[in-house]
């Protein structure tokens, strides 16, 4: 009788004392994954827990927590410019995710053509991702520049007038979505790619006898067996895109602005996130700031319940 | 996996359409290609762009229109960037906090994904679940009661309240879980054990030396979140003497948003040891991602 007991049946010995005696037997199994836990308990659901406590209080950092009630949450509810961070959250996301989704099919439908070059040019595309947020959004700063950026300088070159990228709400939030494509259509790319290899070739044997031309397989075959990729894409850019926040930070944290952190002309970079960090960071208010990342965290899961329900129920059921 | 699919074998027997000739077909092959090349110009073009204002004068950057190749000021750009500011310190943060970090998780997580791929112990099941469900928990919500605690401990604007609590995580662990799963064979397990190695014996000897292919994923992974990571340095890292590169980069972009030579030069000298770092694994890097999401 070893360790490597993944070949004993566990309903055999389900008695107490056999059960007690293995758990004393696989003390090093144990001991293998205390660390992360013990991570996990101080770093984690501590944190978690004193967080949900917080959002009760009142509390600057300094001097002792006030017991408030649900003070915090009434006041949230009623707060017009946290209803205006979720709105620019949603503005964002909806433009970048929707192109997102779009190009990156596009492009993994022309790569799973490509045989040359292959490697170099999936490097090529996902080369954005590994960059860092603060330097991309420094840089796209320079680019989306009111008078000398590059993108009016190519506007005006075909005839358009300059456009208020970063000194207009929607501009900002446009900016920041076209960084977000930017940084995340080839990823996203990549795993398209990899869910349309998986897709069996005899399947598209079959179509082309039918007669089916290459965008009817794409539209026909493609798509629907790519829809486990799609909904995990999908879930993946919703948890992330609505936690945004170093592309505004850094977009619209310029020394132009007066506080840094509220998100540039008009609020309009405010994502919740932002507003979550200017609250708690740039005001102290630990106790309001807690009650904003419950209010995030219920926005999150609320939305990624509904995308979930919404797109496993369309999913073929003999998966 | 490889992209380089061999051609579609040939059905025999009917053949519905027509095949394309030879001119039709290349035509369309050279349109696919043509698009692809674009794309992957475009997707590395910002690269060229950092270069070219990171090389040219801020005078010459703000000229209409703009100058389109990379100019001959690089080194001066970079020079006036050490005299702003203190760079190297920064740089060492970062490579002492992504190293550490990295090297942690290594560790940290194959011990327990080899525990939890390929040992039956009581609670085993309830505690991996739990393990997943660590993966929910939104950043921000512990982010407040973390900045307190750093403060207990007193380790606020100290790099090791970047590296403690991310030595281990939950990503990791069920990635070379299902790495170890299909990698280390039960067989060399027992083996193993029949010349009277234990547990610790095991995953040295037969689970490390079979898994650094995904080892190295991971720890590239890791070493790239690390080095990019930003919301939680900035909160916790007050000391403008001890700051991480990203932090380093941001007030830099504050404090002297004007002079754009010198801030993209910062920005090329934060990012290409990175990109050199990635080249490195770029092929195997890409194809572990994907092979991450579909399983």
């Amino acid at each position: 009788m070893t360790l490597t007991a993944s070949t004993v049946s566990a309903g055999a010995r389900t008695s107490v004392r056999s059960r007690r005696r293995r758990a004393v037997r696989a003390w090093p199994a144990y001991a293998a994954i205390a660390p992360f836990f013990i991570l996990f308990l101080c770093f984690g659901l501590y944190p978690t827990l004193y967080s949900l406590v917080l959002s009760f209080q009142k509390w600057n950092g300094l001097g002792s927590p006030e017991w408030v009630g649900l003070d915090n949450y009434v006041r949230l509810a009623n707060d017009d410019t946290f209803w205006l961070s979720v709105r620019n959250t949603f503005v964002i996301f909806a433009l970048s995710t929707i192109p997102m989704m779009i190009i990156a099919l596009v492009v993994a439908a022309m790569l799973n053509n490509a045989v040359r070059y292959s490697t170099a040019l999936r490097i090529a595309y996902f080369v954005p991702n590994i960059t860092s947020v603060v330097a991309m959004a420094i840089l796209f700063g320079a680019i989306f520049g009111e008078s000398f950026g590059l993108a009016n300088a190519l506007l005006n070159a075909v005839g358009l007038p300059d456009v208020s990228w970063l000194n207009s709400p929607f501009g900002i939030q446009l900016t920041i979505s076209i960084l977000i494509t930017y940084q995340w259509t080839g990823y996203n790319a990549i795993i398209f790619l990899a869910g349309m290899q998986s897709i069996d070739s005899e399947v598209y044997e079959a179509a082309k006898v039918d007669g089916a031309g290459p965008v009817r397989s794409f539209f026909s075959i493609t798509l629907p067996l790519l829809r486990p990729t799609m909904i995990f894409v999908l879930i993946v850019s919703t948890i992330t895109g609505l936690q945004s926040f170093t592309e505004a930070q850094v977009l619209t944290g310029g020394p132009s602005t007066t506080n840094p952190n509220s998100g540039g002309v008009g609020q309009g970079g405010l994502t919740m996130v932002l507003y979550f960090y200017q609250q708690a960071f740039s005001h102290n208010k630990f106790g309001y700031g807690a009650s904003i990342a419950w209010g995030i965290f219920l926005i999150i899961l609320v939305f990624v319940i509904i995308s979930w329900r919404y797109s496993v129920k369309r999913e073929d059921p003999t998966r | 996996m490889s992209i380089l699919a061999s051609p579609r074998p040939v059905t025999p027997g009917r053949i519905a359409r027509p095949a394309p000739s030879l001119m039709s077909r290349r035509r369309r092959r050279f349109g696919l290609y043509l698009m692809l090349t674009s794309g992957a110009l475009l997707s590395v073009f910002p690269f060229y762009w950092l270069l070219v204002i990171a090389s040219n004068t801020t005078s010459d950057i703000y000229k209409s229109p703009p100058k389109l190749l990379p100019g001959s000021h690089l080194f001066e750009n970079i020079a006036a960037v050490f005299d702003k500011i203190d760079f190297i310190a920064p740089l060492a943060n970062t490579l002492v906090v992504a190293l550490s970090v990295t090297f942690l998780v290594l560790f940290f997580d194959s011990l327990a994904a080899f525990a939890f791929a390929k040992f039956d112990f009581p609670g085993r099941d309830a505690l991996f679940t739990a393990v997943l469900v660590t993966f929910m928990l939104p950043m921000q919500l512990a982010i407040i009661p973390q900045f307190i605690t750093m403060v207990n401990l007193g380790w606020v604007g100290n790099l090791q309240a970047l590296i403690i609590p991310a030595a281990a995580n939950a990503f990791g662990i069920f990635w070379l879980r299902q790495y170890i799963k299909s990698a280390v064979p039960d067989e060399l397990m027992d083996a193993c054990t029949l010349d009277g190695g234990g547990f610790f014996r095991q995953y040295v000897t037969v689970c490390l030396p079979l898994i650094r292919p995904g080892l190295g994923f991971l720890g590239l992974f890791t070493f790239i979140s690390t080095w990019n990571d930003y919301l939680w340095p900035l909160t916790i890292l007050t000391d403008p003497h001890r700051i991480t590169l990203q932090v380093a980069l941001a007030q830099l972009q504050a404090a002297f948003a004007q002079d754009y030579g010198m801030i993209m030069a910062g920005a090329l000298l934060a990012t290409v040891p990175l990109l050199v770092v990635f080249l490195f694994g770029a092929r195997q890097f890409i194809g572990d991602i994907a092979k991450g999401a579909i399983r």
